[in-house]
């Protein structure tokens, strides 16, 4: 296993946002979260991610707790996320955006007097993913000057840039419109195995991303784990399609 | 290219000062040299990193100071070793006020640096048998390069060696500061400046980036104090007074904080505007320099360099 999460819950005050919430995840998974509003996924990413440390439980990467370590520690273990809000650097462009993030992974921040034009090593890593993420044309393009699908799409490639195990992803395609869903889960899926990116985990609301794209679902609700199986098997179980999809929304059979 | 020859002209210019000039203006010269240093230094907080502070005259104050203490005290008249020694004391100053400042960010990193600011003020006019209190202490002319040069009268001093000498220290020092913003570790402040949280993900420590940043531009302010003081001749606590630190700060937005050499023209805009304005209007010039500054915020943020970018749209700096 690659994440291994036990026991996990988390209070505020008298609320109880996660009970008890136990999950795994190895490799070569692509895993799902789903759930209403306020089933508790957005404390358990930030749980996952170290931002916050929870009341009680472990999370541990790669057999390494890393519960509550903080973003900056897990991003060098090799956990990347991205965010349900699209997270840019507004003033700078594409290429440097993605050159920070191969700053970091090569550990190079400190270089106070290189010259940052001449590193091949960050240049050639940023043009890879700007290449995977076909941002590449747009690469001299200030991040706030960027289409609302091409800021995700950056959001998403300077966390592949830092060459993750595992990365987990925040809502990747809401706020984009439904042609470009497809779109950027198609780029992300096959740049995460061009980087040999092993496992991802997304939390989101599209059921049609979601059935389309999981091996595993896990269905979170009122703070608790109320299914973690594959998409079939989530279909075929009336009572988590009813609780946690609603039937409207989804697709019975989701292709992939 | 234009920029390199804008550049070579503008070094040019600033050198032949001396030869065309009257020594009035010569004199007016060396604070902007000085500040220049000290901008570099803050802007890399400032412009590069987010942070504005309100307290950097504290480090002006300790090269001036250095450069008073060494010479009036310990007989030290080398300028090499005062600068360097300014800039080693502003490091271990700066050491631990950076390390409480940097957590904090916006108006909190800003009343910070005042405080401390305020601090300083307060310990080098009571304290007066160490600084001379609100006499200061005098700061004799110091050897340049190992040359005594005291048989030359001070202005001929002042406009000569002293006024290359500071063009040199000024030059170096931008030539460093080019550097250190073009670096991995330049790129990395502007992801703190941007957007901390996101920095934080890609695994970039907002903290101990903002440190080094505090930490280098104290050095800067610390430098230009050391060269700022030498003309004046004497070091008193006005250098370090808060409203020094408002000036600093006040320059960097008159020349544009989003730009490299923005803040070396506030510097000179500032000097020379001040100097108009005080003998145009001795009683009131303080009221035009305000109402300046409020124009500059509302009409043109990107200071004077932001109005020359947005008339040649194409220049890159």
């Amino acid at each position: 296993m690659i994440l291994r999460a036990e026991g996990l819950r988390k209070f505020y005050g008298e609320f109880c946002a996660l009970d008890g919430v136990s999950l795994a995840v190895g490799a070569g998974e692509f895993v799902s979260i789903i759930g209403p509003n306020g089933a508790g996924k957005s404390t358990l990413i930030n749980v996952l991610t170290g931002v916050l440390r929870p009341s009680a439980g472990t999370v541990r990467l790669n057999d390494r707790d890393i519960t509550g370590i903080g973003p900056v520690r897990l991003a060098r273990l090799g956990m990347a996320r991205s965010f349900q809000l699209v997270q840019i650097f507004p003033d700078l462009t594409v290429m440097e955006t993605l050159q920070a993030a191969v700053v970091s992974r090569l550990g190079r921040g400190t270089r106070l007097f290189a010259s940052l034009a001449r590193d091949r090593a960050v240049e050639d890593g940023a043009l890879e993913v700007a290449e995977l993420f076909r941002l590449a044309d747009k690469r001299h393009t200030l991040s706030r000057q960027l289409p609302q699908g091409d800021k995700k799409l950056l959001d998403v490639a300077s966390a592949f840039a830092l060459r993750p195990e595992i990365i987990l992803l925040d809502e990747p395609t809401s706020g984009v419109s439904t042609a470009d869903k497809t779109v950027i889960m198609e780029i992300l899926v096959s740049a995460g195995r061009r980087i040999g990116l092993k496992a991802i985990i997304q939390v989101e609301h599209d059921m049609d991303i979601v059935f389309g794209y999981s091996d595993r679902i896990i269905a979170l609700h009122q703070g608790r784990v109320l299914a973690d199986a594959t998409p079939a098997e989530i279909q075929a179980d009336a009572h988590v399609v009813d609780t946690v999809i609603g039937r409207k929304t989804a697709r019975p059979g989701g292709s992939r | 290219m234009t920029g390199r020859l804008g550049l070579a002209v503008a070094v040019a210019a600033v050198a032949a000062v001396p030869s065309v000039a009257p020594t009035y203006h010569v004199l007016l010269m060396l604070p902007f040299m000085a500040y220049g240093v000290v901008l570099l230094g803050l802007n890399l907080l400032f412009g590069y990193t987010g942070l504005v502070s309100f307290g950097h005259a504290l480090f002006i104050g300790i090269g001036a100071y250095t450069g008073a203490f060494l010479t009036s005290n310990f007989g030290v008249r080398s300028l090499e070793a005062i600068v360097l020694t300014a800039a080693l004391l502003g490091a271990v100053v700066a050491a631990p006020v950076a390390t409480l400042c940097v957590r904090y960010v916006k108006i909190y990193f800003g009343m910070l640096t005042l405080a401390f600011g305020m601090v300083f003020y307060t310990f080098v006019l009571k304290f007066y048998r160490l600084t001379g209190g609100d006499e200061g202490i005098p700061y004799l002319r110091p050897s340049l390069l190992g040359f005594g040069l005291e048989g030359i009268p001070k202005t001929d001093y002042l406009t000569g060696p002293y006024y290359y000498y500071s063009l040199v220290v000024l030059v170096l020092a931008a030539a460093v500061m080019w550097r250190i913003v073009r670096s991995p570790f330049g790129l990395c402040l502007k992801t703190i400046r941007d957007n901390p949280a996101k920095a934080e993900t890609l695994g970039i420590g907002v903290g101990r980036y903002r440190w080094y940043a505090f930490m280098i531009s104290a050095v800067y302010a610390s430098v230009g104090g050391a060269l700022l003081g030498a003309p004046i001749g004497n070091v008193d606590p006005t250098l370090v007074y808060w409203t020094h630190s408002g000036n600093i700060v006040f320059m960097t937005l008159l020349g544009g904080f989003a730009s490299f050499f923005g803040p070396i023209l506030g510097a000179f805009v500032f000097i020379y505007l001040e100097d108009f304005l005080k003998s145009l209007a001795p009683s009131y010039w303080r009221l035009i320099f305000g109402a300046l500054l409020a124009a500059i915020v509302i009409f043109a943020p990107g200071g004077l360099m932001g109005l020359v970018r947005r008339a040649r749209p194409l220049r890159a700096a």
